[in-house]
């Protein structure tokens, strides 16, 4: 009978020594008491950070034109989530990984029109209003050329957009009801009533913030905030957390890769981070299994030091 | 209500952040600072004396 | 009944091989062996101290709901716990993690122990980010609607919607939590199946 070779990376000497006692609960016991007061003492001094969220509201009183020129962006089709792709629309075909297309393969599975979910609906919620209701019906029994050419035309006119007298200006020339459905929008943001129209189009009760985080998101509000708070992405924004508290700092990795060479110039970054971080999660779950890479510990002989007892003995 | 305000942090992080940036990396002082508490607790668990080990000596 | 066909029960045969694995004297040991002897070894339980510290905060949140400590001190105290215990039990395992790195904590057959161990820091890594945007505030908007890209780019997002609330906030304290505190049972449950992995066998030294 052959015995197998003994691998030093994969088993483990037999031990003979000797024992000593050990006070398992005791020691559970201690660290309890100490992490807890650790952390008592860290909450009593530091406290958490709670920004207050934003609201639709917040943000076309504080930059009308910037949600005027989303809302536009969200009829003309511009904005990220008009153009996003799966699982939103079919607008985009997504990023790719190689030959793979994940998301688009994934289908649409949380449909959002934004022209309809972020523009006509939430205006056809407002109580009756003359000029509106007129503008509405005129949008609504347009064709599809005849409503892209309103909204053209007024894009066309939309850098010379100001705001004066409460209300969107925009010196443009055949826009159909396209000023109008802008202007009561942008009233309609500003009165706070759009942020509920959005939250409730599903319904009286719902936990799904979605349609209000993408309109959002749209517009520069947000970022702009928080790029203060060094947030964004290209700031290592992922391991940030806002005012002076520490984050999720163990998110550096997948962070560090949005900041070098290829992915942070790739239209497809974000499956390329994560599929490669993936690869390295696989890679540290296997290592008991990688040759070479398990025979590390071996050789950069750390562990001298926190044997140095028994090898002294 | 005054008890309510003695939960209250004592030295609120509320400000914004300082950030340490070194050619690529860009990472906040608080951060940072979390970073370099790990290493020294590893590198002074590694170096520090154990307490049980004089008491296992003189047991001997 | 005869004895042989209790000893057939499925029961019997469950109970006699779990307590031939992990007898009492495995599962609450009063001894140990003499190389554990250094303070890279309090980090692991550290970890599960600063777990129980994020459970015990977590449930007094859920008590009260998920906007409680928005509007209330003895709340934004309770949040400020949790978040300093996430802290601690993030710092504690990952220099568990270095820790039994250079041990090669995998040998002698405890290759599962470590795989347990690096999935449970996955799904804890999954578990604070459902938290993180679950925190119905300025930060929850902004990380959810970034962290929507990275998501929705893979596929994932067909299913896992992270502007979603609800689901997310199920996720962060039903789904991930059973599946983290599992996972670390089982993984405790290894080691003292297995035992603290010995010291490297060294020319002289080897005992």
């Amino acid at each position: 009978m052959s015995t197998k070779p003994f691998r030093p990376d994969v088993d483990a000497p037999e031990y003979k020594g000797k024992y000593v006692p050990y006070d398992i609960i005791k020691e559970g016991t201690i660290a309890i008491i100490v992490v807890g007061l650790l952390v008592v003492l860290l909450a009593t001094l530091f406290g958490s950070p709670d920004e207050r969220a934003i609201t639709v509201k917040a943000w076309s009183n504080a930059d009308p034109i910037d949600f005027a020129t989303t809302a536009l962006g969200e009829l003309n089709g511009s904005t990220v989530t008009a153009k996003y792709g799966a699982p939103y629309n079919t607008a985009a075909p997504g990023q790719n990984l190689g030959p793979l297309r994940l998301a688009q393969f994934a289908g649409v599975t949380i449909p959002v029109n934004t022209v309809r979910d972020f523009v006509i609906n939430p205006l056809s919620s407002l109580p009756y209003d003359k000029a509106l209701s007129a503008a509405l019906s005129e949008w609504k029994g347009a064709s599809t050329s005849q409503q892209k050419s309103w909204v053209s035309n007024y894009t066309a006119s939309a850098s010379k957009m100001t705001w004066s007298n409460n209300q969107i200006n925009v010196p443009a020339t055949n826009a159909g009801p396209v000023p109008e459905l802008i202007n009561k929008l942008t009233s309609m943001a500003r009165s706070g009533a759009l942020d509920q129209a959005l939250v409730t189009g599903g319904g009286f009760y719902t936990t799904n913030y979605t349609k209000p985080l993408l309109f959002v998101a749209d517009g520069t509000y947000l970022a702009n905030l928080a790029q203060k708070q060094h947030l964004l992405g290209s700031q290592w924004g992922m391991m940030n957390e806002t005012g002076s508290y520490p984050g999720q700092a163990w998110l550096w990795l997948y962070t560090f890769w949005y900041q070098v060479p290829p992915f942070n110039t790739s239209t497809n970054a974000d499956v390329q981070v994560s599929a490669l971080m993936g690869l390295l999660s696989i890679l540290l779950l296997l290592l008991p299994f990688i040759p070479g890479l398990r025979s590390i510990p071996r050789k950069v002989r750390v562990y001298r030091l926190i044997w140095r007892e028994h090898y002294s003995d | 209500m005054a008890y309510l305000w003695s939960l209250a942090a004592l030295i609120p992080l509320n400000n914004y952040g300082h950030y340490i940036h070194w050619g690529v990396i860009d990472i906040s002082v608080a951060n940072f600072i979390v970073v370099v508490l790990m290493i020294i607790a590893f590198v002074a668990a590694l170096f520090l004396p154990f307490p049980g080990r004089s008491r296992r000596k003189e047991s001997r | 009944m005869s004895t042989a066909e209790i000893d057939r029960q499925w029961t019997t045969r469950l109970r006699k091989r779990a307590t031939g694995h992990l007898p009492p004297e495995k599962l609450l040991p009063d001894t140990q062996p003499a190389y554990v002897s250094s303070w890279i070894y309090v980090f692991g339980v550290t970890t599960l101290a600063a777990l129980m510290m994020v459970i015990l905060s977590g449930i007094i949140l859920a008590i009260r709901g998920p906007q409680w400590w928005h509007s209330s001190a003895i709340g934004h105290f309770v949040n400020s716990t949790h978040l300093w215990s996430v802290e601690i039990f993030f710092f504690a395992m990952i220099v568990h993690l270095w820790g039994k790195f250079f041990m090669a904590a995998w040998r002698g057959g405890r290759s599962l122990t470590w795989v347990t161990g690096v999935v449970t820091f996955l799904a804890s890594v999954g578990t604070a980010f459902t938290g993180y945007v679950s925190q119905t505030n300025f930060d929850s908007q902004w990380i959810s609607t970034q962290a929507k890209d990275g998501i929705n780019a893979t596929g994932a997002g067909s299913i896992f919607n992270v502007l979603n609330l609800g689901q997310m906030l199920m996720w962060h304290i039903v789904l991930l939590p059973l599946a983290a505190v599992l996972l670390t049972a089982i993984h405790v449950l290894m080691v003292r199946v297995k035992g603290v992995v010995p010291p490297f066998e060294e020319n002289g030294a080897t005992k």
